[in-house]
């Protein structure tokens, strides 16, 4: 598994929860890795049992974790980077959704040994869509509703998010656009990041 | 006749969602239409009705400061600058329309990161196939991940220089080690300076080990090791290459009688009793000094045997002593007695 994947768990552990509850979690799991590199890689039955540690220190069922995970990848000032990289997807939140089936070819534009689960957004009648999620990591639907829920924020649409459940290792996330210019939203700036 | 005219000018509606960055000029080459992007860059003045030569500079090819010179560079690669602030470099190409005048499509090329926030650009001043975003977000994910990168190599390149330290590190005394010592000796014949090394043997150690147990020893000898890097320079090397044998290497020696006089001090030094949990440990050196005259050819291995032939000759005159090695140690050394109980007697 890629060290960016490891190493934003690991950061979303200690910027919400500390170093100390991280080191905690991290010597259940996996004792010699106190740091992970983004850059590199690791084995892939880590990110299960550091997860499964983060659970038990925190004293919260996985679920939670990975919907939190992924409202702090989108929310933090740390991942910023994130969302900047998220919002290139579209103009507006149905546009974004619409990108998301691109998400791991566009990561992997970036960085070509990134592989990000599959995503797969199915739309039906007006304003209802299904993300089916294909993750080897279980309760990843979850963190893409953490995802969607502060991206819906950042564009300024109103949406209801709801775990549909698991299907033969896939997860259904259903989504409700129930508006999409609800309120401002966050600014993105195209050149913010050059200048 | 409007199908011939719809068919070879696409209308205005059409250019503005196709290529929002195209002008339209007739004959005379004045600007009759403009796309809402290029419009955007000088957002308080309009560019219908101006000249389009006098609103850009046409930088390649050269020499075109006429319309006449302008119409020879229809459907070619034109590189522009805009008048005006901020500035914009832009490329460009035109091609005649049906009226004699023509339709120039321009584009930021790669001065589109610089254009973005000049003029607060979005996804929507972009033509839908315009690949414009993708190259935006690619040099904003690259640069995130090469950023990555550079701070994984600079950690691991702390990593390296602490390991290394570490391997050329005794880490009872923290002096260096035999292979720093070899190190800085190839170091210094190379450089065919003169320099000078001092093997010292530490005296009766063995007996304070035996008696008082390895603490003690250890404790011995980083107490030694601190006095030895005190009474030499700092640009001196000291390292232990043994259990209880040190070397030091000293550059620049000019005569004889520094080495004289650091070679007493070190071993006045050494015979001050240390003591440990209310023992005194009594010890002494012996000390072996090569004196290396410049640019004389020498290998690594003859210096460290000249030093331990006149060390050999200081444990053989009775220990506690300084001998500088010259060539007729080594035929005493070849033949003479061994000094007796080279690991010391009881104290």
């Amino acid at each position: 598994m890629h060290g960016l994947i490891l190493r934003s768990i690991q950061n979303y552990m200690t910027d919400s929860y500390g170093r100390t509850a991280w080191l905690q979690a991290v010597a259940q799991a996996v004792p010699d890795h106190p740091d992970f590199e983004a850059m590199l890689s690791y084995n892939d039955t880590l990110a299960p049992a550091v997860l499964d540690a983060m659970g038990a220190v925190l004293n919260r069922p996985r679920s939670e974790v990975m919907e939190d995970i992924g409202t702090y990848l989108v929310s933090h000032p740390n991942t910023e980077a994130v969302r900047r990289l998220l919002r290139f997807g579209g103009m507006n939140f149905e546009d974004f959704l619409h990108s998301l089936d691109d998400m791991p070819d566009r990561a992997r534009m970036a960085v070509s040994d990134l592989h990000l689960p599959a995503i797969e957004l199915h739309e039906h009648d007006e304003g209802r869509y299904s993300l089916i999620c294909d993750s080897p990591l279980s309760d990843f639907g979850y963190l893409m509703m953490g995802v969607l829920r502060v991206m819906a924020d950042d564009y300024g649409a109103l949406a209801m998010l709801d775990h549909a459940g698991h299907t033969g290792g896939r997860e259904t996330v259903s989504i409700q656009l129930i508006e999409r210019d609800y309120a401002d939203g966050r600014s993105f700036n195209l050149g913010a990041w050059a200048s | 006749m409007m199908g011939v005219v719809a068919r070879t000018m696409p209308n205005r509606d059409v250019l503005d969602v196709l290529c929002p960055m195209h002008l339209r000029i007739d004959a005379r080459g004045l600007i009759i239409g403009a796309g809402p992007t290029i419009q955007k860059l000088r957002p308080d003045d309009p560019l219908e009705g101006r000249a389009f030569l006098d609103v850009f500079r046409v930088s390649r090819p050269r020499g075109i400061l006429t319309i006449d010179n302008l119409w020879k560079a229809r459907d070619i690669k034109l590189h522009l600058s805009m008048v005006g602030a901020p500035p914009a470099q832009l490329k460009g190409v035109m091609v005649a329309d049906a009226q004699g005048g023509a339709i120039v499509n321009l584009s930021f090329g790669i001065s589109i990161l610089q254009a973005v926030s000049d003029y607060a650009l979005t996804n929507a001043d972009f033509a839908a196939t315009d690949l414009a975003i993708e190259m935006l977000y690619l040099v904003e994910a690259k640069s995130a991940a090469m950023e990555a990168s550079r701070k994984l190599n600079l950690r691991l390149q702390g990593a390296k220089i602490a390991a290394e330290v570490q391997a050329f590190t005794d880490t009872l005394t923290g002096l260096g080690n035999r292979r720093a010592l070899d190190q800085t000796l190839e170091r210094m014949i190379t450089s065919g300076a003169a320099f000078a090394v001092m093997h010292i043997d530490l005296d009766y150690f063995k007996t304070v080990n035996d008696t008082l147990g390895h603490a003690a020893g250890d404790h011995v000898l980083q107490v030694v090791a601190r006095a030895m890097v005190e009474e030499t320079r700092a640009s001196d090397t000291v390292a232990r290459v043994g259990g209880d044998e040190f070397t030091v290497i000293l550059p620049d020696v000019r005569n004889i009688d520094v080495l004289e006089r650091v070679g007493q001090r070190i071993i006045d030094r050494i015979e001050v009793p240390i003591p440990f949990n209310g023992t005194d440990c009594t010890i002494s050196a012996s000390i072996g000094t090569v004196w290396m005259q410049a640019s004389s050819a020498i290998t690594r291995e003859l210096v460290l045997e000249h030093a331990d032939i006149a060390l050999y000759a200081s444990k053989h005159k009775g220990r506690a002593c300084q001998t500088f090695y010259s060539p007729d140690l080594r035929e005493s050394a070849n033949s003479g007695t061994p000094p007796s109980g080279r690991e010391g007697r009881k104290v």
